[in-house]
């Protein structure tokens, strides 16, 4: 009936782990009882559960990512602790099995929960904005995706609850990952909460590609593309071409564990290099799947707080596509040392290192746009310069390691966990923060907190550096990666260092935190009231902060790639239309939760064996598909009317906030109107007065 | 009169490959086209890994997936048919020409997996060896679409019979159609990877 599943799977043999089960459960119940007391729930179900704006859904994911941000730290904070107090003759206060739930649990947590969601949120929230659209293409198919999401993470949370996590490492490697060398449940809770959060990128990736490519508003060709849109298209692309690789290795690897196949096992003619092969062909697309989105977010930072057009902007372009392209050419260099010939080795090892060449571009380019522009040293431009040269740093540490040869010293040291965390956190990390200090107005109408930023940005760069340049040493004097004890007392003293690194990250993420607690509570102070909060250039800041459910009420017409700026600086910003038409908007459906609930309760039956429950489950969700096709799609309309009131009162701040002064001084900030001079005058048809109202 | 020819307009209109939701389709198709290509790899891969077992040769029996193949070719033929009817907008034909697909379909479907119980009937089963897990894995996920082709086609029937030929109806049968078409293609390289190499291995033995 139950499967696998007995009371066993409850008792934990681990004092911590069941610490932490009261404090998750406990904070659970919290949070449910102080919803029902205030009675929450109606209120989210119509507003949130239900919701298929993607604004809302950009909102859902980023929380989802800022919780996984602390579990993923703690688990990290654990395994440095760990090392710091396990040396020689010490006993450290892990169990090595614990130890390896933890560094497996935080990697898995940090790509797949935190800085995926973090990136489809930010993707979410800007995108349909930047290109003018009111939504994406498919927006029932993105609450789909986001709930998919909260499924998969639901399932990394239970199995600290009911039986374990794997212990496997983030990237699972056959054979350690099969059914003889690991026969719990972990790895299976792995997989599922792998295949489904993946499964949710692959449709996010189909349904962005797509809203980039057809609904760009009228006259916003490919090259007049903000740059975060067009790096987000080439994520997309390689969302698209590498997920299913991933799902393939997963959904073997699930055969070979649960019906008795040999795709990976190391007997009856199974292959295990093939599973390494197949995580790596989606593996290294992936970091750049993590990178190219927050390569976007620093183009626009750098724009937007430089006061100037960004500097080689085609260069930037063809740059991200080469990186998009070469990334699916590289992914042995994950392996050097696996028995491949030396030719190979060289082959790939070349390949990688020619990454550099577009990866160097796009620093010139942000570099030269910086030169001479007229720098306001926000909160987004400080993440910025930290990441320009954090991650240089982890650039040539990269190209060091794919010297096949040097790679055989480095493959499996701390030098590899340093390097890859030397681009991962500046890489991603910074440019998220950043990302979300810089259109947090945007979702939420007031600004962040100016101070508590800053402290966050030097918990996370000092903090860095203190934490991970050790582990450059260690990986140099041998030390290798996850060891939960080890003998050597000349790495004691470098991990101690390390620890104090992650208590400093950790002080980081607290001022975070705060930073989001102060803005809200002096949120009436913050208000962004003109929608254009930074004096923004494309057009996501030519609408109210928040914006309304349409987003615009008029599609507007593109005539620069900087399309919001060129409309200040021709006085053709905040125009209203003659007059008002309805609207058609998708209605808030229960369908996506209904599904990802059903997808839940299959990854949890397959992952105890209980067969008769994954298939019902798995004949819900058909059911619920095929139910819903035969609604047609459901809509409701914003009358006119409604749709002139809210734009006025939008306008009616607007003018208050001064946002029209200021736009007739637009030529001192900087060379605006020289670098507009080119371009003809837009055609003014279609609006109701050539002055701005 | 002339609201039928708008009628046409409109179903010709929302059958294009073209549309916001049948591009997306056609971006689908391409995860799927990754999903396929990393399940011919594997088989490549292992194709040779007996481990003591029965081999290519012994197991593949040309006749009947030649039968198969035949079936499921022709099923694209008859759905193209439905297809030309739908622009003509001539409902029951297009019920008709769905009806044929679906016997086809189900015929190929009926087959595969009556020649998966026999080979496991045989004791050549996916838990055997690298080779037959590879074969299964492969054989088996094309068969899996095959499924949902067939139920997505039950309830397009249903949808054409309720609601007739309206555009959305037109729309998803352009869809299905593309779906149909591309499992036929996979098919062709199923045959000529998996099925051909492997006879022709026992010929030349
Ligand atoms: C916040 C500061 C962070 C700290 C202190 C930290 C610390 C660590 C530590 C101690 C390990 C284990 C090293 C070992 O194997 O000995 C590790 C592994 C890892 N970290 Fe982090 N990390 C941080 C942030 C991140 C972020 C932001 C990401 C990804 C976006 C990330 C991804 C990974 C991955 C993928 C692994 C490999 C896990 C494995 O071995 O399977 N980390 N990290
Ligand atoms: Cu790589």
């Amino acid at each position: 009936m139950f499967g696998k599943l007995t009371l066993d799977a409850f008792t934990h043999s681990s004092l911590i782990i069941v610490f932490a089960n009261v404090i998750m459960v406990g904070t659970g119940l919290l949070v449910i009882g102080l919803l029902t007391y205030f009675r929450k729930w109606g209120y989210l179900y119509r507003e949130w559960f239900t919701t298929v704006d993607h604004k809302k859904i950009g909102v859902m994911y980023i929380f989802i990512a800022l919780i996984f941000l602390l579990r993923g730290f703690i688990d990290a904070a654990m395994v440095r602790a760990q090392q710091a107090t396990a040396g020689p003759g010490m006993e450290g206060y892990l169990e090595a099995h614990h130890f390896a739930e933890l560094f497996t649990g935080h990697g898995t947590m940090m790509i797949f929960f935190m800085a995926m969601p973090f990136i489809v949120g930010l993707m979410n929230i800007a995108i349909p904005l930047q290109i003018g659209a009111r939504d994406v293409s498919y927006p029932l198919l993105n609450a789909i995706s986001l709930w998919l999401t909260a499924a998969a993470g639901a399932l990394v949370m239970i199995s600290l609850l009911i039986g374990q996590f794997s212990e496997a490492g983030w990237s699972g490697y056959t054979p350690f990952s099969g059914l003889d060398h690991s026969p719990s449940v972990g790895v299976d809770y792995w997989i599922w909460a792998l295949q489904i959060s993946g499964i949710s990128t692959t449709l996010t990736g189909v349904n962005f590609l797509v809203t980039i490519l057809k609904k760009r508003a009228p006259g916003m060709n490919f090259m007049r593309m903000p740059m975060f849109t067009w790096t987000s298209l080439c994520t997309t692309i390689l969302i698209v071409l590498s997920f299913p690789a991933l799902t393939v290795a997963l959904a073997l690897l699930a055969l070979d564990r649960s019906a008795g196949t040999h795709f990976f096992t190391g007997t009856m003619g199974g292959d295990q290099m093939m599973y390494i092969n197949m995580f790596w062909i989606w593996g290294h697309p992936e970091v750049y799947i993590l990178v190219l989105p927050v390569f976007g977010v620093f183009s626009e930072v750098v724009t937007t707080y430089c006061n100037k057009r960004l500097f080689g902007y085609k260069s930037m372009v063809w740059a991200t596509m080469a990186i998009a392209f070469l990334s699916f050419t590289v992914w042995v260099h994950h392996f050097f040392t696996m028995g491949q010939d030396p030719l190979r080795n060289a082959a790939f090892g070349i390949a990688t290192m020619v990454i550099a060449i577009p990866t160097g571009v796009k620093i010139y380019d942000w570099i030269w746009t910086m030169f001479r522009g007229r720098i306001e040293f926000k909160l987004p431009m400080l993440w910025t310069l930290g990441f320009i040269i954090t991650f240089t740093m982890g650039g040539m540490s990269g190209v060091l390691l794919a010297i096949p040869g040097a790679d055989y010293k480095m493959h499996n040291s701390l030098f590899l966990v340093a390097h890859f965390h030397n681009v991962l956190i500046p890489g991603t990390m910074f440019g998220l923060l950043a990302g979300f200090y810089y259109w947090f107005p945007k979702a939420f109408g007031f600004k962040l907190d100016e101070k508590w930023g800053r402290h966050s940005f030097f918990g996370w760069l000092v903090g860095f550096y203190v934490a991970f340049v050790p582990l450059y040493m260690l990986g140099m004097m041998g030390m290798p990666r996850r060891m939960a004890s080890y003998e050597n007392p000349v790495w004691h003293f470098w991990l101690v260092i390390a620890a104090i690194g992650a208590l400093i990250v950790a002080y980081g993420i607290f001022a975070m935190f705060m930073q989001i607690y102060v803005s809200y509570r002096d949120r009436e102070k913050n208000r962004d009231l003109s929608g254009d909060p930074w004096g923004g250039r494309t057009l996501e800041w030519s609408i109210a902060s928040p914006p309304p459910e349409y987003n615009f009420a008029i599609i507007p017409e593109v005539h620069d790639r900087d399309a919001f700026m060129y409309m200040k600086v021709h006085n053709t910003a905040y125009q209203r239309p003659e007059r008002y038409e309805d609207i058609h908007m998708p209605k808030s459906t229960p369908i996506a939760i209904v599904i990802a609930g059903l997808a839940f309760v299959f990854g949890f039956a397959y992952v105890w064996h209980i067969w008769w429950l994954a298939g019902l489950c798995l004949l819900g969700v058909i059911g619920a598909v095929i139910a819903r096709s035969f609604n047609p799609e459901p809509e409701y309309v914003i009358p006119a009317g409604e749709v002139e009131r809210t734009e006025n009162a939008f306008h009616d701040k607007v003018a208050q906030d001064g946002a029209l002064e200021r736009m007739k001084h637009i030529e001192s900030f900087g060379d605006e109107r020289s670098a507009y001079a080119a371009t003809p005058e837009p055609s003014t048809t279609g609006t109701q007065s050539e002055k701005p109202l | 009169m002339s609201s039928n020819a708008h009628d046409l307009n409109s179903i010709r209109a929302a059958a294009r490959a073209d549309t916001e939701v049948n591009f997306g389709f056609w971006i689908y198709l391409m995860s799927d086209v990754i999903i396929f290509s990393m399940l011919f790899l594997v088989y490549v891969d292992l194709s040779q890994r007996y481990a003591g077992g029965p081999t290519a040769a012994d197991v593949f029996e040309l006749r009947g997936v030649f039968l198969e193949t035949m079936a499921l070719l022709l099923s694209s033929l008859t759905f193209g048919m439905a297809m030309v009817n739908l622009h003509q907008g001539q409902k029951e034909r297009v019920v008709i020409w769905l009806g044929v697909t679906f016997v086809l379909g189900a015929f190929f479907l009926g087959h595969e997996l009556s020649e998966f119980a026999h080979l496991i009937h045989e004791g050549a089963s996916f838990t055997r060896s690298g080779f037959l897990s590879a074969f299964f894995g492969l054989v088996g996920t094309h068969g899996a679409h095959v499924f949902f082709g067939l139920v997505w086609i039950v309830v397009m029937v249903v949808q054409i019979k309720l609601r007739g030929l309206t555009p959305p109806v037109a729309s998803r049968l352009a869809r299905l159609s593309l779906f149909w078409h591309f499992l036929d293609l996979v098919w062709i390289c199923v045959f000529s990877t998996v099925y051909l190499p492997g006879v022709l291995q026992g010929v030349a033995a």
